[in-house]
């Protein structure tokens, strides 16, 4: 059996390469290059650059395993960066990470999974993969604190039968010791975090350089459409958002929306922030596609705690809108975020969240 | 498992008399040849005799036109910054499918005030001589096509060029990239008609490091690397004595030995190509109606990605290579194919196959059928 692993260069895909040869794999560790300076050369900062690679050669080489890069730039730049310009301008807050796992990463090394002759396909993210009578379920991993399930949401019956995910069995201290026992150079790497095509470590810079009417001043408005202020730019602000909106009140203000093209960004207080329910487009689902009545665990945030909702409205087709009310308010999930839906510790699915007031991003 | 290396054009193998030339220097020849002293003259002497044999072999009027550098693109570097440096004219001619190493400091020179005018080439990688003539103007400061293409093996019209060159104006100097060529093309100042000639050790069994410039008698070059003022002013550091000497010896060989290393390469170079095309009818040898080397088989697999190809082949235990390789190792799009008239999709389903002095009798036709399992897999 041959597995192909994609290897980041981070301490996670380095020992789920060690780990696929304990367990008597023949592994080919590649590295994608997604994005490229205009020069052609690979970044120098953020995730995902130049020594970043070298790391992956290099642990590949002590493993004794081959090792290649593989060129998605084109495909990157069509199915991620470009949309993500696009969709905050659009007033969204996208998630290209998430974007990435859609569109390119898994569908693109699923195909050369096979071309490339291997039989499974391998990652370093931390989440489980569990089969019980055919079918595959999607589960936390094993370390809730460094859990990335919500980043693979979007893994299917077909993708989630090639793929393994070793490191979700481990703690993140326990991958650290493995890495130390086999004396990987990438033992000690700190976790990125950063966006791979944003080489400055700020999106905001990145948005300032590809679109600078994001970097325009313009007015701040209270929810009735006042103007209450000045901004320097769109760019600098996120739903939710309290300081630095220049706008002296009594009560804490925050930043409810954001209109690019407008210029403009709204703010209000703490309880005009907070939603009743959120309406997701483009579900996708592990499995089979609950319906509505169940009661769910929604993640709306990447790096926040699942919240019980129940689903008020379901679609049929890719396209159509599901509408999720929730059982206690919450601060209005960003329009272009993920919404993940959870059972207990298992995966079911998610979607794009859209902006029902404005109708953006949907179809 | 030993690979079956079939990326000679990339680098080749180390030829003995080089490594025992190499040897013998290190051993006898290492001081530093710009000394007074008995060790430095008798590194001198080992220097000059190289120089001597490089000039004579590639017919240079006298051993002083032969500049040694620290390899083929340093070479380039120096014939095109160091004649463009040197002439009051500002207009620099060049094919589109040069290497980088040419390109890219013609590029350089922009901020300089330098303009790079480029000529085309048709499908099969062929520069046409008049095409060349037709750029050549009074502002023109050198011309500069490769003996050889590097990816595909075209072999140009040097000699027809540089006529074509002189016809309009015999000032112009005219620069000919044979890093690729040398090893199996009789390249001379007389063969090429050229002024400057770049050589690379290491493509013909010498070397990394080391190459060398022929600057005809009467062509003016500035230097482009300062300090010491060895090689007549025209290219300071410490003389790689041991690395030139090496390069000299496999000089040597490969001259004696070329009609050999033609008929034997070349043999296997069409076995591999026509065991190829009687499983793969719809493969297509890119440059096949032009002269091409005899090493070089450069082979459209329509249908089948070439990223793809080459891990599967590296897997299967043949090195290849395709485009040309950035600096993290991906398969960079090809501005030769592009150049060719081909598309993205095209160019990236090109695979280079390069065969050398190692290979034997046999290997073209077997590894072409194992080429053919592969891409029967992939179809």
């Amino acid at each position: 059996m041959k597995a192909l692993v994609a290897m980041s260069g981070g301490v996670d895909s380095s020992v789920a390469a060690a780990l696929m040869l304990d367990q008597g794999y023949d592994v080919i560790g590649v590295t994608l290059k997604q994005w490229e300076d205009p020069d052609g050369s690979m970044p120098v900062a953020g995730c995902c650059t130049l020594s970043d690679a070298e790391d992956a050669r290099r642990v590949a080489a002590q493993l004794d395993i081959p090792y290649y890069v593989l060129d998605y730039v084109e495909e990157f730049t069509a199915a991620v960066v470009e949309p993500f310009a696009q969709g905050y301008l659009d007033g969204l807050t996208p998630n290209p990470c998430i974007e990435c796992n859609r569109n390119v990463r898994f569908d693109a090394l699923l195909d050369r999974t096979s071309a490339l002759g291997c039989d499974v396909l391998v990652t370093g993210h931390h989440a489980r993969i569990a089969e019980t009578d055919g079918v595959f379920r999607l589960r936390r991993a094993v370390d809730n604190t460094k859990d990335q399930s919500y980043v693979l949401h979007m893994l299917d019956q077909q993708a989630l039968s090639k793929v393994k995910l070793p490191i979700g069995e481990m703690t993140k201290s326990k991958v650290r010791d493995r890495a130390r026992a086999l004396g990987l150079r990438t033992a000690e790497k700190p976790d990125s975090q950063d966006i791979c095509f944003v080489t400055s470590g700020d999106y905001r810079d990145f948005l300032r350089a590809t679109h600078p009417e994001v970097a325009a001043p313009g007015d701040v408005l209270n929810s009735e459409g006042d103007i209450v202020g000045k901004h320097p730019g769109t760019a600098g602000y996120t739903i939710g958002q309290r300081k630095g909106l220049g706008v002296a009140v009594g009560e804490p203000r925050y930043v409810l929306d954001i209109e690019p093209r407008e210029r403009t960004i709204t703010i209000g207080t703490y309880e005009d922030l907070l939603v009743s329910e959120c309406v997701v487009t483009d579900m996708r689902f592990v499995h089979l596609a609950p319906a509505v009545g169940d009661d769910v665990s929604v993640k709306v945030r990447y790096r926040s705690e699942p919240v019980e909702a129940t689903i008020t409205q379901a679609g049929t087709a890719a396209g159509d809108q599901w509408r999720f009310a929730f059982r206690e308010p919450q601060v209005r999930p960003a329009p272009g975020q993920t919404l993940v839906m959870y059972e207990g510790e298992y995966v079911l699915g998610g979607g794009t969240i859209v902006d029902e007031r404005r109708h953006v991003g949907t179809r | 498992m030993s690979h079956t290396y079939l990326d000679h054009a990339a680098t080749t193998v180390m030829r003995p008399c080089a490594q025992d030339a190499m040897e013998r220097a290190y051993a006898s020849a290492n001081a530093n040849a710009s000394g007074l002293h008995r060790p430095a003259r008798d590194a001198k002497n080992a220097l000059e005799q190289a120089r001597e044999e490089a000039a004579e072999i590639l017919g240079a009027s006298r051993p002083l036109d032969v500049v040694f550098t620290a390899g083929g693109t340093e070479a380039d570097n120096l014939a095109i910054t160091g004649a463009a440096l040197a002439s009051r004219r500002r207009t620099i001619v060049v094919s589109a499918v040069e290497h980088e190493a040419v390109l890219h400091t013609a590029a350089s020179l922009a901020r300089f005030g330098y303009v790079t005018t480029t000529v085309g080439v048709d499908r099969s990688c062929l520069v046409v001589p008049e095409h060349v003539g037709a750029l050549v103007d009074a502002d023109t400061a050198l011309v500069s096509v490769m003996a050889a293409n590097n990816e595909i093996g075209t072999i140009q019209p040097i000699a027809a060029i540089a006529a074509a060159v002189r016809t309009v104006d015999p000032t112009v100097p005219i620069h000919t990239d044979a890093v690729q060529a040398f090893v199996s093309e009789p390249i001379t100042v007389e063969s090429t008609g050229a002024d400057l000639i770049s050589l690379a050790a290491h493509k013909f069994g010498g070397p990394k490091g080391v190459g060398l410039l022929v600057v005809n008698g009467g062509v003016a070059i500035d230097p482009i690397l300062h300090g010491g003022g060895q090689e007549a002013g025209r290219r300071s550091g410490t003389y790689n004595v041991a690395g030139i000497v090496g390069m000299v010896a496999a000089m040597r060989e490969v001259t004696q030995t070329r009609d050999h290393f033609r008929s034997q390469v070349g043999t296997e170079r069409d076995a591999f190509e026509a065991t190829l095309l009687a499983g793969y009818p719809d493969a297509v040898i890119n440059g096949v109606d032009a002269p091409r080397l005899v090493q070089h088989s450069h082979i459209h697999f329509p249908g089948v990605l070439a990223e793809t190809l080459l891990i599967r082949l590296d897997q299967a235990g043949i090195a290849a290579a395709a485009g040309s390789a950035c600096q993290s190792g991906a398969v960079e799009p090809s501005h030769v194919l592009k150049a060719m008239g081909f598309s993205d999709t095209d160019a990236g389903e090109c695979v280079r196959f390069t065969f050398g002095w190692t290979t034997e009798p046999g290997e073209g036709s077997d590894a072409a059928n194992r080429v053919l399992a592969i891409v029967e897999e992939l179809q």
